[in-house]
């Protein structure tokens, strides 16, 4: 933990929140009716996105999923426009053609999200492909989950990203859960980072609730791929707390299974560990829980007041 | 102007469109199926490995959704990559980085970003190749908005065409024909671009339109002078690329001759001939003096046997008994 400066640890606390808060925020307003659509949650996960992608450079890469809230609010999306988004209104990131599932920011490295589980990974390839061409040295962090580990995407990806030493972190978040399907019924292996030994690259297991470890996990696969050491598969141990989308009760999960993740709650745990190292005191965990729900309101407002796109919108942005 | 044009085959054209391409832009790259040393499994390719390199000249192992996802994330990048799937029957392999992916990123992301990308791949039948390595599945990918798609018939066409659709910024799918690789035609020695969306007459007629696609409109052709004989004067109409299609200038002939008959290679059922019919019924219904026609192949998988493979794919002769139905 010393080996980290005080700004960035609090800064990756912050982030939690405004993942934590926004996705309490959207869950609300999801139910009460007032966002189109669908609802993945990414309450429960906060830390593997905060970890990886405080390792990242800002002109570092990122591609996410359908449950990509997380993934982008960490690599420094603006809530308002994310807010906006999910409202379908004309001020969100895409304009209201693309919703919670395919929030993108070209200008801060978030390559898009997908809604096709595993299909982010060749795309990851392709843009690591196109920094290594160009002679920069950024990398690319691609996030999927354990049900993405055994789609054709996966096998094809990561192996393409091995044979041509691509610059591509691979970040598989296990929640424990494939949609509906518990991992021993979709697989029968116990770490999906045993799978990176097919491929001949390093491939790690952590704890996917402590954002300091996936943070050093992932620095130093940044820190091997920057250099050209090539990909890493890292799997963080994580659990989704709500249903895969809201509205699923989630009945296939046993009983007292949730509250006991709840117990590992990641930003707990976080801010436990820097009230004890005396990194943040109790007055000030409070002020930065005041300024993060500030900003979510503010997000919410914005979206509101925002206007809707115009019907014929729609025609737009299909051709370059 | 004979002094400033050379013949050469399909295939040499089409090289050559890429030889140029990546001379002239840096960010313009190949990837694909055993494209560098071997020069790809018709040999378009083959030579660019020397002069371009490995970085440039990319063997990918066969997972062709990781050449497309690749080509794409490389491509909303700001690179060209052109990527070659070797036969458009394993381009199913790929359909969701084509279709959900390149054909859509640009309109999910509300419009921030180009996919300058092209898809070179080959189809058709003729070589009692079998379903699995000769259909025509062009029209699926005229179904999606985002994507643009070509099917050249001349090693003229393929060349202009072939390095419009590498400046053109969008997913373009670029449909070669495998029969016509070794077809030789004149192509100018000077540098020269076809537009996208521009169909081109291959013969002026008056009496019948006959709208044909890749390898049928050589036979379209050939049915046409042996009408000629006869006194039936056709019109051979080469759309070229299919999306965006050229309605104008098939409208405008159509009436003109008061007929028309749509040919090609793919199966007629749901294929762009029923596109073609569906515009041709919208802008020109009170001009024909005659249904309008359609000769796909039959509603099979392309077979083997060559006995059974002539059967289902259009040849001359039934192309001149549709047009004598018509006309009489």
């Amino acid at each position: 933990m010393v080996k980290i400066d005080s700004e960035k640890l609090l800064e990756m606390y912050r982030k939690m929140l405004e993942i934590r808060y926004f996705e309490q925020a959207a869950v609300k307003l999801f139910q009460s009716g007032m966002l189109p659509g669908f609802l993945h949650s990414y309450l429960g996960e906060e830390a593997v996105a905060v970890g990886a992608c405080s390792a990242l450079q800002k002109s570092d890469y990122i591609t996410s999923t359908h449950r990509g809230h997380g993934h982008v609010i960490a690599k420094g999306a603006r809530l308002d426009k994310m807010m906006a988004e999910l409202f379908a209104r004309k001020t969100g990131y895409c304009k209201g053609k693309g919703g919670s599932m395919h929030i993108a920011d070209f200008s801060i490295g978030i390559v898009g999200a997908t809604g096709i589980v595993g299909s982010g990974i060749p795309i990851a390839n392709g843009v690591a492909l196109a920094a290594r061409m160009k002679k920069t040295t950024q990398v690319v962090a691609c996030f999927f989950g354990d049900g993405a580990s055994n789609t054709g995407s996966f096998h094809e990806g990561v192996n393409l990203a091995s044979v041509w030493n691509l610059p591509v972190i691979f970040i598989c978040e296990n929640n424990c859960y494939a949609e509906s399907t518990p991992q021993r019924e979709h697989q029968k292996i116990k770490n999906v980072s045993v799978r990176a030994t097919a491929y001949d690259i390093p491939g790690v297991t952590v704890d996917g609730n402590d954002v300091i470890t996936v943070f050093k996990a992932a620095q130093e696969a940044v820190n091997r791929a920057r250099n050209g050491g090539g990909p890493t598969l890292i799997e963080c141990k994580t659990y989704r707390w709500m249903g895969h989308y809201i509205g699923d009760p989630a009945y296939y999960r046993p009983k007292g299974e949730a509250e006991e993740w709840k117990k590992r709650c990641p930003i707990k745990r976080f801010k436990k560990r820097l009230i004890e190292e005396e990194i943040l005191s109790e007055g000030g965990a409070k002020q930065v829980e005041e300024e993060v729900k500030v900003k979510v309101e503010k997000a919410i407002e914005f979206a509101k007041e925002s206007p809707s796109p115009l019907p014929q919108e729609a025609l737009e942005d299909i051709y370059a | 102007m004979p002094e400033i044009i050379e013949e050469m085959t399909y295939r040499e054209a089409i090289r050559q469109a890429l030889r140029e391409e990546m001379r002239r832009d840096e960010a313009v790259f190949l990837l694909g199926e055993d494209i560098a040393e071997f020069g790809g499994s018709y040999k378009v390719t083959l030579g660019l490995l020397e002069e371009f390199g490995p970085e440039r000249v990319r063997n990918t192992p066969i997972s062709e959704a990781s050449i497309i996802g690749a080509a794409v994330g490389s491509a909303i990048m700001g690179m060209r990559p052109i990527a070659e799937i070797m036969y458009i029957d394993f381009t199913p392999l790929c359909m969701d980085q084509i279709i959900n992916q390149a054909a859509k990123i640009r309109y999910m992301s509300g419009g921030q970003v180009k996919v300058p990308l092209v898809i070179r791949t080959q189809g058709g039948a003729g070589r009692s190749s079998a379903a699995h390595h000769a259909q025509s599945l062009e029209a699926w990918f005229v179904h999606i908005p985002g994507l643009k798609v070509i099917m050249p018939s001349t090693p003229y066409d393929a060349k202009g065409l072939l390095k419009a659709a590498i400046r053109d910024d969008n997913p373009v799918i670029f449909i070669e024909h495998k029969l016509l690789y070794p077809i030789k035609g004149p192509v100018p020695k000077e540098e020269y671009i076809i537009p996208l969306g521009k169909a081109d007459i291959k013969r002026v007629g008056s009496d019948i339109t006959i709208v044909a696609t890749s390898r049928m409109v050589g036979r379209a052709l050939l049915a046409a002078d042996e009408l000629g004989k006869e006194e039936i004067s056709v019109e051979v109409i080469d759309p070229r690329t299919l999306a965006p299609l050229d309605k104008e200038v098939i409208v405008f002939s159509v009436k003109k001759t008061g007929r028309i008959l749509i040919v090609h290679e793919a199966c007629e059922r749901g294929g762009i001939g029923a596109e073609i019919t569906a515009e041709v019924i919208k802008e020109a219904f009170n001009y024909l003096d005659a249904p309008i026609e359609r000769l796909g192949a039959a509603n099979t998988p392309p077979p083997f046997a060559p006995e059974l493979e002539n059967f289902v794919i259009p040849d001359v002769d039934d192309i001149i008994k549709k047009v004598k139905r018509l006309i009489v």
